[in-house]
């Protein structure tokens, strides 16, 4: 039997590596990809809890799979937008992308 | 020490190193192909948590079109980085400081509450109630549709965003 605390402590590691990913990285792609580690970090805690605390309803599940949709939108329209600046501004580095900044 | 506690300890450690190699490597190729590893990784973690089900789709979903979408954007913005110089920005120092308090902090609530475990195993047909939940209108099913709905949005949003305007 596993306890669920390990799980937690791993969901918290990764997601906390996919946070520095997400405030370190220049490349656009390279933060998209840390926000795809923080969502599997985010959708291991909720499993966990679906199979330690409520194995007998589906919400647990639920939210896991809400967590995929949002997730594949997200990862869909963030790389279209990033091939978009690409496409007028010639750069995928998130320092260099500051037209809206004042 | 059980072999399931075993094969936890081992998956987790292949997820957290091929997690760091995302977030340092130089190469961006090298990056995706670790996140690829990571992720299934975290399916392994879902068949030890008895949920079969999404250990499928995350392969699918994740490895198959989410990672395959990270390369493909890699290879299409590829000219100006050349891999060469750091890829980190200048506060990356402080990134990890707010990543490092961020796990202590974490690790402290987690030590702090206590869980009311059910110590119920998972019902053997819980796919078949996963499956019925989704189309019954009083449970899942609005969520059910606006999924579909935000799915179509992204679709041809990003067709939109990405597309060719014609000059």
């Amino acid at each position: 039997m596993i306890p669920l605390s390990w799980y937690l402590t791993l969901a918290a590691a990764l997601f906390c590596i996919g946070l520095y990913g997400v405030l370190a990285r220049k490349n656009a792609v390279a933060i998209l990809m840390g926000i795809e580690l923080m969502l599997n970090a985010v959708n291991i805690n909720l499993v966990a809890f679906w199979h330690y605390l409520t194995p007998t309803t589906v919400s647990g599940q639920m939210f896991a799979i809400i967590v995929f949709v949002v997730a594949a939108s997200e990862a869909a329209v963030g790389l279209a937008l990033i091939i978009s600046i690409y496409r007028r501004r010639n750069t995928v580095v998130a320092e260099e992308i500051d037209l809206m900044k004042w | 020490m059980t072999p399931l506690q075993l094969i936890f300890l081992f998956t987790g450690a292949a997820i957290l190193i091929s997690a760091v190699m995302v977030v340092v490597a130089h190469n961006l190729v090298h990056a995706a192909l670790w996140l690829v590893v990571s992720l299934f990784g975290v399916a392994v973690l879902f068949v030890l948590l008895e949920a079969g089900f999404l250990a499928a789709v995350q392969v699918v979903l994740y490895i198959g079109a989410i990672a395959i979408l990270i390369i493909f954007a890699i290879m299409l913005t590829r000219r100006v980085m050349q891999d060469s110089g750091p890829q980190t920005n200048q506060q990356w120092w402080l990134s990890a400081l707010i990543a490092v308090a961020l796990f202590v902090a974490l690790l402290w609530t987690l030590s702090q509450v206590a869980y009311p475990l059910a110590n119920v195993p998972v019902p053997e047909s819980y796919l078949i109630t996963l499956g019925r939940s989704f189309v019954d209108p009083n449970q899942y099913a609005l969520p059910f549709e606006v999924a579909s709905v935000l799915l179509l949005v992204a679709l041809i949003g990003s067709i939109v965003i990405a597309g060719e305007k014609g000059k």
